[in-house]
């Protein structure tokens, strides 16, 4: 029984690191390329590890523009996101009404909707409302469209406070703001780290709101910027983009990290997909 | 004084979601039945159905279609589904360290921005790109493959990016099974595959629903992976709908058609998300 189980685990693991090595070439490709003097296309170790690349591309156009333009949308729009997410998880989750059923289905249904096919007639939109290429149009849009999953996740965690702490501090005269703000946020601290995180990392990964809505290329985030570097400058230096996409990513992914640590794997999942 | 306290909250984020949401939908809906162009015409008017009859005439648009289609069943239905499946499968029996490498690695590419996924993809597959590079190592015949075959490649890069999703709602999903069913089946004789089929499948068919919807949505609405490795080229052959409504919105400045495209997209999007609620019914 024994030697089965530890054959079969073998060839688990087996499988998995074959899809782990399939997986892993391409991320192998943007590491290794950005510490290549000669990179192209291919995977491969280069003869001698430079910082050049790195050098390069860590001038004030090419990357720290681009960055603070996505953490002034994104932590805006971040911001934006997770307040108006809080205020309005909190009479959904403690107060008893007729909408809130309604409310919670009409959140999850635009959950769902491909945000996609929407940019076409918010640009249009946008254009008559003069708000096209502006920040806080992008970011007012950007809050809009990540709304939805932040008032579902926020909700889900906040049922989790019990309401019989809150009740001791109506009892000592605290309004229901206050409550809100001294006793249930912070006791829901993972959960607004959660929404807080994961919205932050939608937006700083999304291409396609800021390419329609911004237009200068003063205010273009570096999800947009990363295109040019590959489109409109001629020959494209391979390890400076492989540098720059490092760079770019490297936030989310310690973000992830860290908030996937605190809270197990799947944490996103955990409000939305109970199946 | 109580009404005001259970209204007030939920005001900003109802106000934000009427004005860029819920607004642009029913903008949407209205200039989807209008001409309306990017330039060199003073006022839209409205033309009925004009926009969709076009559509439904147009080769390009019927191609879009079609590639959507073929997109959303490789990338998402076959590929994702099923490998985010047999990796949380495999993950139930592996050995933590392979499982956390694993699990790692393939989270990785799900969090990367997506047109840097895009870029990683598109050294991948070029010509001179490491596909090539271990086909002729194993001496098989290689091939561009973003000319030859773009709408494969660009599933692939889906595939990719996108399995980390499944994976991880099926590992959530397996690991809520009772142990004893399992054994208990194991000792009556069944083998891997038939407790599979027959045990761990029904168990978990509330989590393939869901993840089948939530996938092909995600799915239908990729625009930026595309976009940077192919354009849509060459010559729309790997043109999903997100990618045609682009073209047809400002390359060729026909705003209204655009829209109709995207009316389109959203009410397939909204069938979908309906039948999502459904099968959450009981849950909300």
């Amino acid at each position: 029984m024994r030697s089965r189980r530890t054959t079969r685990r073998l060839a688990a693991d087996a499988g998995l690191l074959a899809v782990a090595a399939a997986f892993a070439l391409p991320l192998a490709w943007v590491i290794l390329s950005s510490l290549d003097r000669d990179a192209d296309l291919t995977v491969k170790v280069p003869d001698g590890v430079t910082w050049d690349n790195f050098d390069a591309v860590l001038t004030e156009d090419i990357t720290f523009t681009p960055l603070l333009n996505s953490l002034l949308l994104c932590g805006g729009g971040t911001l934006l996101t997770v307040v108006c997410a809080a205020l309005a998880a909190y009479p959904l989750s403690r107060f008893r009404s007729r909408l809130n059923r309604p409310f919670m289905l009409s959140v999850l249904f635009a959950t769902c909707l491909p945000i996609t096919a929407v940019m076409v007639p918010v640009y249009a939109l946008f254009v008559q409302v003069n708000l096209i290429d502006t920040m806080q149009g992008t970011i007012f849009f950007f809050a809009a469209s990540q709304l939805p999953f932040a008032i579902w996740l926020m909700k889900n965690f906040m049922d989790g406070v019990p309401k019989e702490l809150e009740e001791a501090a109506w009892t000592d005269g605290a309004s229901s703001f206050q409550s809100l703000l001294r006793i249930v946020l912070p006791l829901m601290g993972p959960g607004v780290a959660v929404v807080t995180v994961f919205s932050f990392v939608m937006m700083w990964g999304n291409f396609f709101v800021p390419f329609m809505l911004l237009l200068t290329p003063d205010q273009m985030p570096a999800a947009v910027s990363i295109n040019e570097f590959f489109g409109n400058r001629g020959t494209v230096v391979y390890g400076q983009l492989a540098a720059f996409s490092v760079i770019y990513s490297t936030p989310v992914i310690l973000l992830y990290v860290v908030v996937a640590r605190r809270l197990g794997g799947g944490f996103a999942l955990g409000g939305a997909v109970k199946g | 004084m109580r009404t005001i306290i259970r209204v007030l909250p939920v005001t900003p984020a109802v106000v934000l979601l009427l004005l860029f949401l819920a607004g642009p939908i029913a903008y949407c809906a209205y200039i989807a039945f209008t001409d309306l162009q990017l330039t060199g015409q003073a006022e839209e008017s409205f033309i009925g159905f004009e926009n969709f009859r076009t559509a439904f005439g147009d080769e390009a648009f019927l191609n879009a279609v079609w590639l959507t289609l073929v997109f959303t069943v490789v990338s998402a239905l076959i590929g994702q589904n099923t490998l985010g499946l047999a990796l949380a499968a495999l993950m139930q029996r592996a050995s933590k360290p392979v499982r956390t490498l694993t699990g790692g690695i393939v989270i990785a590419a799900w969090v990367l921005p997506e047109v840097v996924a895009g870029f990683l993809l598109y050294a991948f597959f070029r010509r001179e790109g490491t596909l090539n590079a271990i086909l002729d190592w194993l001496h098989l015949p290689s091939q561009n493959w973003l000319f030859t075959l773009p709408i494969l490649a660009v599933s692939f890069a889906n595939v990719w990016r996108g399995t980390a999703f499944s994976m991880l709602v099926y590992s959530a999903a397996l690991n809520e099974i009772p142990k004893e069913i399992t054994e208990a089946a194991e000792v009556d004789g069944a083998g891997g595959w038939r407790r599979m089929w027959h045990i761990t499948l029904p168990m978990i068919r509330r989590s393939i629903g869901t993840n089948l919807m939530l996938i092909t949505l995600q799915t239908l609405s990729v625009f930026g992976l595309i976009w940077v490795m192919t354009r849509g080229g060459p010559g729309g052959k790997s043109q999903t709908l997100p990618l045609f409504m682009y073209e047809e919105a400002f390359q060729k400045s026909m705003i209204g058609y655009g829209t109709a495209v995207a009316l389109l997209l959203l009410v397939v999007g909204s069938l979908f998300s309906a039948v999502y609620l459904r099968l959450l019914r009981t849950e909300v």
